[in-house]
């Protein structure tokens, strides 16, 4: 059976399909222009060139190349699913094998921004339902018919007048000689006759994960493979002047050991000290003996308790900026029946995925080879390049399972330091640098802090008729610092009448990242918790209130620059989704056990809308979750039930851990949490025995689900504590008010 | 120092300084890749293999305390995924990122090898220390629920996942 990696691949041929050495046949992509929403970065364009997504074999089986990374959001199963649907066989007789990373044939390789539904559903029916065309094609041609007679079923074409059938498997080599079509004319699949999309479908590399089968970054062995850790100053920006090189050398299995000056940007290459040994439990173990001076440089003067500091100080200042000004705030307030005023603030978050950040490369005759887990490692090849004053055309990087990403992937520092250590060992050395937990921790692209002044005021019927945040975060010259940004449109604005939105910004040295969800996993909470505020202080239910925010006529959605959000706010989207919730979880409608309340929390971000009901029970300052109803809508079809439900659970579990525990503490300029014990996930004992999962099936396009399930749990959690205890939490994480799991 | 040991049914003998963590030994001396490293303190439970019948956490055992007993890792629970325990991860597609996954069905096997039937109570007991970050719990307690049925040939309903 011929493999992926025997095929010479022509670039120059134009929309050919090949034929394969023995039968079969490959298949070209066309993928379609970028969205808007990611019209700021510089991704690659595919172009029109032959690129292998789909293999028929001549047995009539089908191998289906995954385009993306694959950290655990089920993208690696579920474009498969998409192509396999289109081009019309049977999922049982598809294998999927993983690409490379390699723009021209496949465009945007990403696992983030909940992107791999909404900007792969056109390009993967498009692959498949064009292979099924061009076997159409090659039966039609074969038995002197018209295409229009012929029809297909599970990797079969038939001609039901003349009685003739060929299975794809047959018909391969011919199919592989007809023109590609028009993608434009394309005629998908009525979606009542899919059998594979709409239905629960195993992750393909379950049999592989149970086994205990090599499957991660981590897993990876080459013949000579040395590893390696490499160290890096607490003080984030600080740089290695000097080390006891020597007596490292001398050290069991140590082979190498240096320093490296790095290029001062802390997402690509920081100075630190390389340790390769022979073995990676060698080169830590070394690492015990290392003794470095840093150059720590300004970031040591930085600490959490500072920025609260500043952030309090600036809070009653005017903004430094205004993000959005609608009517007249300041006066409205003298027409509101009731003001709220409050200040909320959450900390710095580290990703922590399970599995710690590595990469394995290999540098021979001025070819560089990668093996990683990185989210996103096409946009870590340019930067490398440059840093290695090499062609991009000489680095190839193959794309590994990852254990889980969260958004830490997106930013390419291990991947680029791995490089540098492979290149500098040189001589065909693969080098496999893996960071510890601890390495992990103190070295993230961290979730920013955030501070929020907030002022609203309802009138006496209860509609918010002003409101206005003063959201102190990070950044300098007038822009915000990585993922510390807020949507100049953010819920509520739009639906209140007079709004501002205002930022200032405290400059940091602290690398910032987007982290699932990002402007939104604590936003949320800020937003949700103070409209529960505001209900609260109007005397209406909870939900009422925010059915009632939900159905004022807004202002004009924006045009142009969707931002993060892909699109502007449909509130009847979200409507829908509050009353589902609201229905689901009997709100208002049954008795609750004692100590024991519903919270509402709803929040609209990567294109999706999810709205949660939490039933909590608060016994003291203990917090049980009963249950969480969860109702989302992200368009017209849930590709795959089976990874859509696990996700949605896994997002609100996340979200809790968010809520009560997760805090990254900065003293002197360095992350003070070394490990899970300081900074501790949701266990399974602490976890909701129940969670209930809807979606609304909406004429809307599909979009991704990675993120728009974890925001709303948090204030919906919160939400139902102060409906049972009247404390009403403004910081994150609740542990800091005394609160933990039951 | 060399040290013997048998892992999965098969001796070995690895030279290595005695405290070794079995982890690494397993990982980076025998080539097993299946048992994972998730934070070298005992905290996440990804490492865990069996020592005799005990499940333990392989980045806090040195290599030295091993001695006779038989050590078991995710590869060694069968040839060919038929344990019941993996039968039910697949059933129910447990995972997302899997990581943590071979830790976890390595702490669920060894409960029902002394509880078959086990209650919710010592699922949490013994399941507590096995951190899932991407939030599989409600699915990893379903499978162990019903891995308890398959082992005991009394499985009466399909997954609920697929």
């Amino acid at each position: 059976m011929p493999t992926l990696e025997k095929i010479q691949i022509d670039r120059r041929s134009f929309l050919k399909a090949t034929a394969m050495a023995g039968g079969g046949m490959l298949l070209a992509l066309y993928a379609s222009p970028l969205d808007e929403v990611f019209a700021q970065m510089r991704f690659p364009q595919a172009k029109l060139v032959p690129a292998s997504f789909v293999m028929i074999h001549p047995d009539n089986t089908y191998t289906i190349m995954s385009k993306n990374p694959e950290t655990g959001n089920g993208a690696r199963t579920m474009l498969p699913m998409i192509i396999a649907e289109e081009l019309d066989v049977e999922w049982k007789n598809v294998t999927v094998e993983q690409a490379d990373v390699d723009g021209a044939k496949y465009g945007l390789q990403i696992e983030g921004g909940s992107t791999a539904v909404p900007l792969n559903w056109m390009a993967m029916r498009q692959i498949g339902r064009a292979g099924r065309q061009m076997l159409v094609a090659a039966a039609a041609q074969t038995w002197s018919v018209p295409e229009s007679e012929c029809t297909t079923k599970a990797g079969t074409v038939m001609h039901e007048g003349s009685g003739k059938s060929a299975t794809y498997g047959e018909l391969a080599s011919k199919a592989a000689t007809v023109p590609v079509p028009d993608f434009q004319t394309l005629k998908f699949k009525d979606p009542k006759d899919y059998t594979i999309i709409g239905h629960p479908t195993a992750d393909v590399d379950d049999p592989k994960i149970v086994s205990g089968k090599p499957l991660y970054g981590i897993d990876v062995s080459l013949p000579g493979m040395m590893g390696a850790v490499y160290v890096k100053c607490p003080v984030f920006g600080g740089k290695a002047v000097s080390a006891n090189l020597d007596e490292i050398k001398a050290l069991p299995g140590v082979r190498y050991a240096f320093i490296v000056a790095g290029n001062g940007d802390t997402s690509q290459l920081s100075s630190g000290v390389a340790i390769v040994a022979d073995q990676w439990y060698q080169a830590n173990h070394a690492r015990q003996k290392l003794k470095v001076q840093w150059d720590e440089g300004p970031t040591a003067n930085e600490s959490s308790e500072g920025y609260l500091q500043q952030a309090q100080a600036l809070a009653p200042q005017k903004p430094q900026q205004i993000l959005r000004h609608d009517g007249d705030v300041d006066s409205a307030f003298n027409n509101a029946a009731h003001v709220v005023e409050a200040f909320y603030a959450y900390p710095f978050l580290s990703h922590a995925a399970m599995e710690p950040r590595n990469t394995t490369a290999c540098y021979k005759d001025g070819k560089l080879e990668i093996w990683t887990n990185s989210q996103l490692p096409g946009m870590g090849v340019m930067p490398l390049a440059q840093l290695l004053k090499m062609s991009p055309n000489d680095i190839t990087v193959h794309m590994i399972r990852g254990g889980g990403g969260f958004g830490r992937g997106l930013v390419n520092d291990f991947f680029i330091e791995a490089a540098y250590i492979a290149k500098t060992v040189g001589g065909g050395v693969p080098v496999k640098l893996l960071w510890t937990r601890e390495d992990d921790m103190h070295h993230d692209a961290y979730r920013p802090a955030g501070y929020h002044s907030l002022k609203a005021g309802v009138d006496a019927n209860g509609k918010i008729i002003a409101w206005k945040n003063h959201f102190i975060s990070f950044g300098s010259n007038g822009r915000f610092a990585s993922a510390a940004n807020m949507e100049p449109d953010e819920f509520p604005a739009r639906f209140v009448p007079n709004y501002e939105l205002g930022t200032s910004l405290m400059p940091t040295g602290i690398p910032t990242g987007a982290m699932r969800a990002p402007g939104s996993n604590a936003i949320a909470f800020v937003i949700q918790s103070f409209i529960d505020e505001l209900a609260n202080a109007s005397g209406k239910d909870s939900v009422e209130f925010l059915v009632d925010l939900l159905s004022v006529e807004p202002l004009p959605a924006p045009t142009g620059g969707m931002g993060m959000r892909g699109a502007p706010y449909i509130a009847a989207r979200m409507r829908a989704c509050v009353e589902r919730a609201r229905d689901n979880s009997g709100w208002g409608k049954r008795t609750l056990p004692e100590n024991t309340a519903l919270g509402i929390g709803a929040h609209f971000c990567h294109m999706g809308y999810f709205a949660d009901v939490a039933e909590v029970t608060v016994t003291g300052n203990q917090v049980k979750v009963n249950k969480v109803w969860a109702v989302g809508d992200i368009g017209s079809q849930i590709i795959n039930p089976a990874r859509a439900q696990n996700m949605v659970a896994g997002g609100i579990i996340d979200g809790m851990s968010q809520l009560m525990d997760y805090e990254i503490n900065i003293d002197h300029g360095r992350a003070m949490e070394n490990n899970f014990n300081g900074y501790e996930p949701v266990r399974l004992t602490k976890a909701p025995p129940d969670i209930h999962v809807e979606f609304l099936n909406t004429k809307y396009s599909p979009t991704g689900l990675g993120e728009p399930p974890l925001p709303p749990v948090l204030p919906a959690i919160a939400n139902a504590i102060f409906k049972v205890t009247g404390k009403r939490a403004r910081r994150l994480p609740l542990k800091r008010e005394g609160f933990s799991w039951a | 120092m060399p040290y013997k040991l048998t892992i999965n049914g098969t001796h070995h003998t690895v030279d290595v300084p005695g405290d070794m963590p079995l982890l690494w030994v397993i990982r980076d001396v025998l080539k097993l890749h299946g048992t994972k490293y998730g934070c070298g303190i005992g905290q996440c439970g990804c490492c865990t293999v069996h020592l005799g019948d005990e499940a333990v956490r392989s980045c806090l055992t040195p290599i030295s305390a091993v001695g006779h007993q038989h050590v078991t890792t995710i590869e060694g629970l069968s040839p060919d995924a038929s344990h019941p325990v993996q039968r039910a991860w697949i059933d129910g597609d447990v995972p997302q990122c899997g990581y943590c996954q071979a830790g976890q069905m390595m702490s669920a096997s060894a409960l029902l090898k002394k509880t078959p039937h086990p209650t919710n109570e010592e699922i949490d007991t013994a399941m507590a220390g096995n951190l899932c970050r991407c939030g599989c719990y409600l699915r990893i307690r379903d499978a162990i629920n019903r891995a308890a049925e398959i082992a005991s040939g009394t499985e009466t309903t399909a997954s609920a996942a697929l």
